[in-house]
């Protein structure tokens, strides 16, 4: 397993420092590559091509955009994530159930990384904070969180609990994913996202966005239940079905004619 | 007036007639001496045992009054620690995750508020929640007060006064939540900036003197401050105050039923029921408050991060009572007009500078557009069925349709995300629909009450509906009807006639004339189809009647071989 | 039957009621009245209600010095422990108080109804005639309606008076000048004190560092600001004119998004002058303003495969590969466009400020056609 990862490192190490000499690696990548290619053919070669190259629909837009560029990071996203393989074609991919093991999926990252360019699959140690010390971590969430609130909630929201994009699209809630997964995502853009390369978003920036999102994810909730984290829409729901619907309860009981006796009270006391 | 009968309450207190307890020496003299100086007595006596009627309905006013109170006695509280200033500080108190950033005061001191105060974060949501509950239960008390007609005379200056007070509460609401210079509030009032830009010839000195400069400024949250905690909740407890005292001097209305007319007002006395039910309601309103501040979480301003210009979250909403205008904000087409070297931004100034004035302005004119098409200018303390009054209940019908739909395009995004739908087809949608969904609404809710009216005629002619089945001897099934109690029956018909349409004089001409014709006119479509109550000769037949075929039924089962007939039930 | 016509009053036809009113319904006694046992139920679940009040309201002050708050809060099950046992306590302890007051008046108070009549609100025909009568008397003996030099000349000097409240207003604020028709980015290329201020490098917001041509891949979508803002020396800006509200006003305009996207999808607009947009961009980069032209608010949801970049406030949609065309939603107008270049070492710059007001509309506003 850690001979798999770290043969995968030096592939993808290799293929983003000498894409053109990619098809020269050693024979232990060649076979990871040889197996990637024929789960591809199997799952992924209907949309994408059989070379990654990409099918186009008869309307003339694309059907499975190309990966010869996309690199190992994001098929590690993709695949690592369930959105790949969709369900149907379109412009939005659900996260889903993981459908590949995680073997599986190191070996299709193989080969699509061995298609040309693009970035490799991050080492742990870009976006892992374990071993810092506690000041210095505080600094980094610090700045992760200014980063975050720059870059980032203008779609996914303040919370990371995901927001609208045009025409039915939606930034996805990005809480409770994997910092890798994070990590890969900044770096690929996804589907409809932006890409946050290393030249717009130095590594070490990611990092700090990920130490923000790690630090969301363990804040207690301070003042109570949130209702989806949604911000004023939940709340003025909330304001009107409880903070008005339990004292009109209250108003109902309070008017509600009280149970009647037969009795007269002479004839109880008599 | 009828003396109550204290002599057969609970045995606790006291079987023999309530007597006053003979007062304790000091306690006479205290009440003497205030009496002396302020006559207390005359006008306690009026008020300590004035009468007010029951009905769960009634206290939704309440519910705004009581929540208004929280609103003081938490806001009070907050501002022990708030610092209205937007002079900037680095932040190094205990939330970590903004430490070492660069904020305002205001929004330094209300994280101090949240975190360092104990219980300072409980009083921050229940403030919070108050407010909301404030302004909904304000207009749920005004949805009762219109469908009802308790806003008719005497009381369209209540009515008015409501309406201002409903107008206040929501800036108040407004200035209020931009206080903490958040990212969230700060993006609203960046909006509000942008409003004021969009007024023609003056837009731009308007926002530069608001401000006290270029946006945003270093003056815009001292002065929110002092209008929330200071001009606004002093015109807001003035305005209380005269819709209380009118409230006193009208007495409040009540329901028609037996021994409740138009003279008198039936109900429980102020001392000693009426106090223990408003009071024991505050400390429910109170309490209820106080569970939501402490239970569900709103408004987490240390996530959004102290206001930047440059920043902006996905699902950015005003709180829900300024929704509706910034939902006709999200639905306008892109209107502007630019001519000779000037902008007319119509897709800002139609939804906000004009339209919700223009609701407000509707909403306080319906009294008096009502008594003007129907001629009625009598007074009325006799409330109505929303049924009753078919066209009048229709008209807030499709307000409250405009109203919500507005609404719920201010929600485009999140209803987006929720149901999997289009942001772009709900705005289409929307732009349609909130002219068309109101005119359906409207012709919906007049024919349900009318044939809500129709069903009380039938229960009042032929019946109520027993349940109880009979089968006739040729095999047919019916269902037999019984006569109404004398108080059911009484109730449903303790309603006016609506009056005879007026001919309209000819002679008039100009426009009198024209508007003689357009008030006829509008009186023929108020009143159309809408039924009467039926007169004694009319309930007198249709009982006879249904009682002869009763007798006729029960007849035809006792002679049949089937004799389990309705007399067995 | 004979119609009552007040001159005022719409015709109701006057058609004697259906049912004559009952009247008021016999009282019924509760069983709490009759039933000692009852009452005494009663009056110990009224006790029991203030007495849980009580229980809460000591919990509370045990709450309130027990859990923790500032930087080592109480935490239960992942939520703030003080917030939610005081909320808890506090809404409890109230809310017994409210049910043990209803509950005594439901049961126990005296429930008989009793009937006040009304008075109609008009004031009686003599009361009427006293006040007219007042009035005419006070309006006489001032001689307001004879001496109308007086009237005139008071109403005219309290009128007047309105002036000072209205005119004190005056410095609540500064005029706008032409303070909105620029930006911080016009500082690049200024002469100041005869020395050339060099071209405003586009930096990355929040983290401030200039950003390379090379930088960026297709597709990368940056954040941006001016540099003067992280680096005021450089472009001979006191650093307090971009600290604290300088910087937010100056961020209110400058903000920036830049967007690197296939050179092919660009078609370059017009210049105010009728020249093309073709130079305003490098290798596919291209800079918008970030402030929507519709209220203000700042936008960043762009969509990479399709360039258009949504407004989370309403929903504006622009075309950044086309001028920053409006395709849908409220706003009136496209974003602005930052013509950009690149300097001697290869950083982004800015060629000059925008050509033309950024944010929202206002009255004094030019607009020129870019299509």
């Amino acid at each position: 397993m850690v001979l798999l990862v770290g043969l995968l490192l030096t592939g993808g190490l290799y293929a983003a420092f000498s894409p053109a000499q990619a098809d020269s690696a050693t024979a232990a990548d060649e076979e990871l590559i040889q197996e990637g290619r024929e789960l591809f053919l199997v799952g992924c070669a209907f949309c994408h091509g059989q070379n990654g190259e990409g099918v186009l629909t008869q309307g003339g837009s694309q059907y499975g955009p190309a990966l010869t560029d996309v690199g190992a990071a994001a098929v590690d996203f993709q695949v690592g994530t369930g959105r790949m393989p969709m369900a149907q074609p379109g412009s939005q991919a659900p996260r889903k159930e993981v459908v590949y093991s995680d073997a599986e999926i190191e070996a299709l990252a193989a080969f699509v990384d061995s298609l040309g360019t693009g970035p490799a699959i991050p080492d742990e140690e870009l976006y892992s904070t374990e071993g810092m010390d506690e000041d210095e971590l505080e600094e980094l969430v610090v700045r992760g969180g200014q980063i975050f609130l720059a870059n980032c909630t203008a779609c996914h929201n303040f919370e990371g609990s995901g927001g609208a994009m045009p025409r039915g699209g939606y930034a996805p809630k990005i809480r409770g994913v994997d910092s890798k997964h994070i990590y890969e995502a900044m770096l690929t853009g996804p589907q409809s996202m932006d890409t946050f390369s290393d030249g717009n978003i130095p590594p070490e920036d990611k990092k700090a966005v990920i130490a923000y999102l790690n630090t969301l994810d363990e804040q207690p909730g301070y003042g109570g239940f949130s209702f989806g984290s949604l911000g004023p829409v939940s709340e003025g729901i909330t304001a009107w079905l409880i903070g008005l619907g339990v004292p009109v309860a209250f108003a109902i009981w309070i008017a509600a004619h009280t149970t009647r006796s037969s009795k007269k009270k002479d004839e109880a006391q008599a | 007036m009828t003396v109550s009968d204290m002599s057969k309450v609970a045995a606790t207190n006291g079987t023999e007639p309530a007597t006053p307890a003979k007062s304790s020496k000091a306690a006479g003299v205290v009440a003497n001496w205030a009496d002396e100086r302020l006559g207390l007595g005359s006008a306690m006596k009026k008020n300590l045992r004035k009468v007010f009627p029951d009905h769960w309905s009634f206290m939704l006013g309440e519910v705004a009054l009581w929540s208004f109170v929280v609103l003081l006695l938490s806001g009070v509280f907050l501002t022990l620690w708030f610092d209205p200033s937007m002079a900037e500080v680095q932040y190094n108190g205990s939330y970590s995750p903004l430490r070492g950033v660069h904020m305002s005061a205001a929004f330094a001191s209300t994280l101090d508020i949240s975190f360092d105060v104990r219980g300072g974060l409980l009083m921050r949501q229940m403030h919070h929640w108050a407010a909301m509950i404030f302004i909904a239960s304000m207009m749920i008390h005004l949805l009762r007060v219109y469908l009802t007609g308790a806003f008719r005379k005497p009381r369209e200056v209540n009515w008015l006064i409501g309406c201002l007070l409903l107008l206040l509460g929501t800036i108040e609401g407004f200035t209020g939540y931009s206080l903490p210079d958040d990212l969230l509030s700060g993006t609203g009032v960046r909006a509000a900036d942008g409003f004021m830009k969009a007024t023609p010839v003056v837009g731009t000195y308007m926002s530069f003197f608001l401000f006290g400069g270029e946006f945003p400024g270093d003056s815009i949250i001292p002065r929110f401050y002092v209008m929330h905690i200071l001009l606004i909740p002093g015109l807001l407890l003035a305005l209380i105050a005269a819709h209380m005292l009118l409230l006193v001097y009208h007495k409040h209305t009540q329901w028609p039923g037996p021994g409740r007319t138009q003279e008198n007002v039936v109900g429980y006395p102020m001392l000693p029921v009426y106090m223990a039910k408003a009071g024991g309601f505050f400390f429910i309103v109170f309490g209820v408050t106080a569970l939501m501040g402490g239970l569900f979480s709103i408004n987490n301003v240390w996530k959004l991060g102290p206001y930047d210009p440059s920043k902006v979250t996905a699902g950015s909403q005003p709180d829900w009572y300024m929704g509706w205008p910034d939902g006709l904000l999200r639905i306008i087409p892109a209107w502007e007009t630019h001519l000779w070297g000037h902008t007319v931004s119509w897709n800002v100034m139609l939804p906000i500078l004009i339209a919700p004035p223009m609701f407000l302005v509707i909403l306080m004119l319906l009294p008096f557009i009502e008594s003007w098409v129907t001629g009625d200018k009598r007074e009325h303390h006799l409330l109505q069925r929303p049924r009753n009054a078919p066209t009048r209940t229709a008209v807030m019908v499709a307000l409250m349709t405009f109203y919500g739909l507005a609404w719920a395009a201010g929600g485009n995004d999140i209803i987006a995300i929720k149901l999997h739908l289009s942001i772009n087809q709900i705005t289409y949608f929307m732009r349609a629909a909130v002219f068309i969904g109101p005119v359906i609404a409207f012709f919906i809710a007049r024919r349900w009450c009318i044939s809500l009216q129709r069903h009380d005629e039938e229960k009042l002619l032929h019946g109520y509906e027993s349940g109880v089945l009979v089968r006739s001897p040729q095999g047919g099934y019916a269902e037999k009807h019984l006569p109404l109690p004398e108080a059911k029956a009484y109730t449903l018909t303790a309603r006016d006639r609506d009056p005879e349409v007026e001919e309209v004089d000819e002679s008039l001409t100009g426009g009198k004339g024209r508007r003689a014709r357009l008030r006829n006119r509008l009186q023929k479509l108020y009143f159309a189809d809408n039924v009467q109550k039926p007169t004694a000769d009319e309930l007198h037949d249709a009982q006879h009647h249904a009682e002869h075929e009763l007798h006729e039924l029960e007849g035809q089962i006792a002679a049949g071989p089937n004799r389990h007939g309705p007399a067995d039930h | 039957m004979t119609d009552v016509h007040d001159h005022d009053t719409a015709a109701v036809p006057a058609v004697p009621d259906p049912i004559a009113d009952p009247g008021l319904p016999e009282h019924q006694w509760r069983p709490t009245d009759v039933d000692d046992k009852a009452e005494k139920r009663a009056e110990r679940q009224v006790a029991s209600f203030f007495g849980l009040s009580a229980l809460f309201t000591v919990l509370f002050l045990v709450s309130y010095f027990a859990l923790d708050v500032e930087d080592d809060w109480t935490i239960v099950a992942g939520f703030g422990a003080s917030t939610m046992a005081l909320g808890t306590c506090l809404g409890l302890a109230l809310m017994f108080i409210g049910i043990g007051v209803i509950h005594w008046s439901r049961k126990l108070m005296a429930d008989h109804e009793i009937v006040e009549m009304r008075h109609p609100a008009r004031s009686s025909d003599e009361d009427r005639e006293a006040s007219l009568a007042a009035l005419s008397t006070g309006g006489a003996e001032s001689g307001i309606g004879r001496r109308p030099l007086i009237r005139n000349s008071m109403l005219g000097a309290v009128g007047l008076l309105g002036l000072p409240a209205v005119v004190m207003l005056r410095d609540l604020g500064p005029l706008p000048g032409d303070a909105l028709e620029h930006t911080i980015w016009g500082q690049g290329g200024k002469t100041v004190d005869g020395t050339t201020v060099p071209l405003m490098r586009v930096a990355r917001d929040a983290i401030g560092t200039p950003i390379l041509a090379s930088d960026l891949e297709i597709g990368d979508l940056v954040n941006a600001q001016p540099e003067v803002l992280f680096n005021p020396e450089r472009y001979l800006v006191d650093p307090e004119d971009v600290e604290g509200i300088n910087l937010q006003v100056h961020k209110s305009k400058a903000s920036l998004i830049l967007l690197r996207m296939d050179p092919a999808d660009i078609k370059p607009g017009r210049t105010a002058d009728g020249g093309s947009r073709e130079n305003w961009s490098v290798n596919g980069i291209v800079a918008y303003s970030k402030i929507c032209t519709h209220v203000g608010c700042p936008i960043s949801l762009n969509e990479r495969t399709t360039h258009h970049l949504l407004c989370p406030c309403h929903q504006s949609t622009f075309d950044l590969a086309d001028s920053g065309k409006v395709v849908f939603g409220p706003a009136g107008r496209p974003l602005p466009q930052l013509p950009l270049a690149v300097d001697d070492e290869g950083y982004l710059v800015a060629q000059s400020d925008f050509d033309e007001p950024v944010g929202p509309s206002f009255w004094e506003r030019d607009y020129y056609d870019r299509f």
